[in-house]
């Protein structure tokens, strides 16, 4: 398995050899053109096998067919998914999901808006240390918090309540927010802010009328981000959600998989169903996550 | 000196009014807790002696001042090796190698696809599959086909080859967790790294082949420098996000398998995991993991700083 992933540099080195004058640039000799489609096609399957597997498994109706998948053909049924969507919480933890989710990015992204545009435009005192604990917060690790907040969400009695969660999770992706947001603002030239002015409109005006709705494309990513991160999240939503109608996705798929008895078929049904809309949005934006995630660094 | 502060307000006060809503949050959503949890670790307090609630009645937190005691305790106390020092070690290693196959895999793979060959987007499609699906999903994948007799011992039965016990013995449990990490972390290398490259102006590259440069000086002398600001980034939030990953060890091993507990889900297996809930030593991990970020991304970002001013 890891062996031929761990080839991948080695072939690489060939597979830019200098292409000779009749050939056009960029474009690999034959023997290495075969090489790179090979180990391609070796690393795709790595990357898709796992995957593959758990829809293999949702389709076999027995819980132990994951000792013997071949024999899933034979007998392969959609039975799990009528199973999942009629008697498990499917539908309670899919609002679960989308309830913390959504509003993590709703919050996150309102509030982190302003100051991102205020560190880009603005220097004041106090800016680059603002800049510093923005990006110190994103290095937390949860074992930082998650006890301090257990027991705060114990006291305002917030524990297993959705409110309670995504106040948490604010506290990753506001900053997360606003560093992002930041780096987007920061592309957006400093003119369109004079002409504001000069027309006779305020900081704030400029900002609401002029700034946000060009930056909607950043805007986007940053929701995107937090909603993904939301959704993925695993370590607090285990801690934090006791009653098992109010687990988010996280969690309730974790739930089948008990000391006592593992339902891996019903499980392998849920995380498609889940897997399935989650990729496809991810897929739609995923070139516009990828140069926002690393615009924050590069310019912070 | 008022005058001074009423001058300033007066010429900034839109910046402080715009950033006002972040630092509320942060003060009272990290900050505050921040606090609140170091003042745990200089507590005793576990889920014994905390204020909690059962049934009508409520019972007052009976905890008490111990002082630095939780963190005199964990790096030097008796067993502070095998509580402390050897997930500390594993961190580290655990870190490292994963945050070194990443890049190497991502930036060989990011070189494939930055070649002019069929099928590049299908590829790159593919390759992104295990970021885009959610890692809870996909760890439990890798559960069913590590398992005892799953798919992957399955077939190295078929070719002969051992097959250990990769959720069991703690050697392979460390081996598997950094597989299925480096398994998740490849994409966003490679993508991140595939857009480095594709920003290189080719301008160099032909120069660099007239001055009579071999492929390998022409990586080392126009890729790797091409590529350095998106390596500095990705490096620096591959190790944070490598040494503080939670949800691959935690959903493959769950709190068992002490040995492939890195520092963070050992933290969290302290606080969490058992019976009684040591919420004090929990919440001192989680400062003294802090501490080691926050001074190794100083130290990562002066020593950024002067590779830049001697290039």
């Amino acid at each position: 398995m890891t062996t031929n992933t761990l080839e991948t540099p080695v072939e690489a080195a060939p597979a830019r050899t200098a292409p000779k004058a009749v050939r056009r640039r960029g474009e690999p000799r034959p023997l290495v053109r075969i090489a790179t489609h090979a180990v391609l096609i070796v690393a795709s399957l790595i990357a898709v096998l796992p995957v593959a597997w758990i829809f293999l498994l949702s389709l076999g109706p027995d819980k132990d067919d994951y000792l013997r998948p071949a024999g899933i053909f034979g007998k392969a049924t959609l039975d799990n998914y009528v199973q999942v969507l009629t008697e498990t919480n499917f539908f309670h933890w899919l609002q679960s999901s989308l309830i913390v989710s959504l509003g993590t990015t709703v919050l996150g992204v309102l509030i982190a808006a302003t100051t991102g545009y205020a560190v880009s435009r603005m220097r004041f005192p106090g800016q680059k240390k603002l800049m510093w604990v923005l990006l110190c917060t994103q290095m937390f690790p949860i074992a930082v918090l998650i006890v301090p907040m257990y027991q705060l969400l114990t006291e305002l009695r917030l524990l297993d309540t959705y409110g309670g969660l995504i106040l948490v999770y604010c506290s990753t992706a506001v900053p997360y927010s606003a560093w992002l947001l930041k780096g987007y603002f920061d592309t957006i030239p400093f003119e369109i802010d004079e002409a504001g002015r000069v027309d006779g409109l305020s900081p704030f005006g400029t900002f609401v009328r002029l700034i946000l709705p060009l930056a909607r494309p950043g805007l986007a990513v940053a929701a995107f981000y937090n909603f993904i991160t939301a959704f993925g999240e695993v370590a607090f939503a285990s801690t934090f959600m006791l009653d098992d109608t109010k687990y988010t996705f996280a969690v309730g798929l974790q739930s089948f998989v008990s000391e006592h008895d593992a339902q891996r078929h019903l499980m392998a049904a849920t995380a498609v169903l889940v897997a399935i809309p989650v990729s496809a949005f991810f897929y739609l934006v995923q070139r516009n996550l990828v140069a926002g995630l690393t615009a924050g660094g590069t310019k912070g | 000196m008022i005058a001074r502060i009423r001058h300033g307000w007066r010429r900034h006060w839109y910046a402080y009014a715009m950033i006002a809503p972040v630092v509320l949050v942060l003060g009272v959503l990290v900050l505050y807790p921040l606090a609140y949890g170091f003042w745990l670790t200089l507590t005793d307090a576990n889920s014994l002696n905390s204020a909690r609630t059962i049934g009508v009645n409520e019972i007052e937190a009976t905890y008490k001042f111990v002082g630095l005691d939780n963190y005199a305790d964990i790096l030097f106390g008796e067993t502070a090796y095998d509580r402390f020092w050897s997930h500390f070690i594993w961190t580290i290693v655990w870190t490292v190698a994963c945050v070194t196959l990443h890049y190497t895999l991502g930036l060989g793979l990011a070189m494939l696809l930055n070649q002019k060959i069929r099928g590049r987007t299908f590829y790159r499609l593919m390759l992104i599959l295990p970021w885009a699906v959610p890692t809870f999903v996909t760890v439990f994948g890798w559960r069913f086909m590590l398992a005892d007799q799953g798919v992957i011992n399955a077939g190295l039965e078929l070719l002969n080859l051992p097959t250990p016990a990769w959720l069991e013995d703690s050697f392979w449990q460390r081996f598997a967790a950094i597989m299925v990490n480096t398994w998740c972390g490849v994409p966003f290398m490679m993508v991140s790294l595939l857009g480095g490259l594709q920003s290189i102006d080719a301008n160099l590259y032909e120069a660099a082949e007239l001055d009579g440069a071999s492929p390998w000086q022409r990586f080392r002398y126009v890729t790797l420098p091409g590529l350095r600001a998106v390596s500095s980034t990705v490096v620096l939030l591959g190790i944070i996000w490598t040494f503080n990953q939670f949800a691959v060890i935690f959903l493959l091993f769950g709190t068992k398998a002490p040995d492939a507990q890195i520092l963070v889900t050992w933290a969290y297996f302290l606080g969490f995991g058992q019976q009684p809930r040591d919420f004090a030593q929990s919440a001192s991990y989680g400062m003294l993991l802090l501490a080691i970020l926050v001074v190794f991304t100083s130290f990562y970002r002066r020593w950024l700083a002067r590779g830049e001013q001697q290039s």
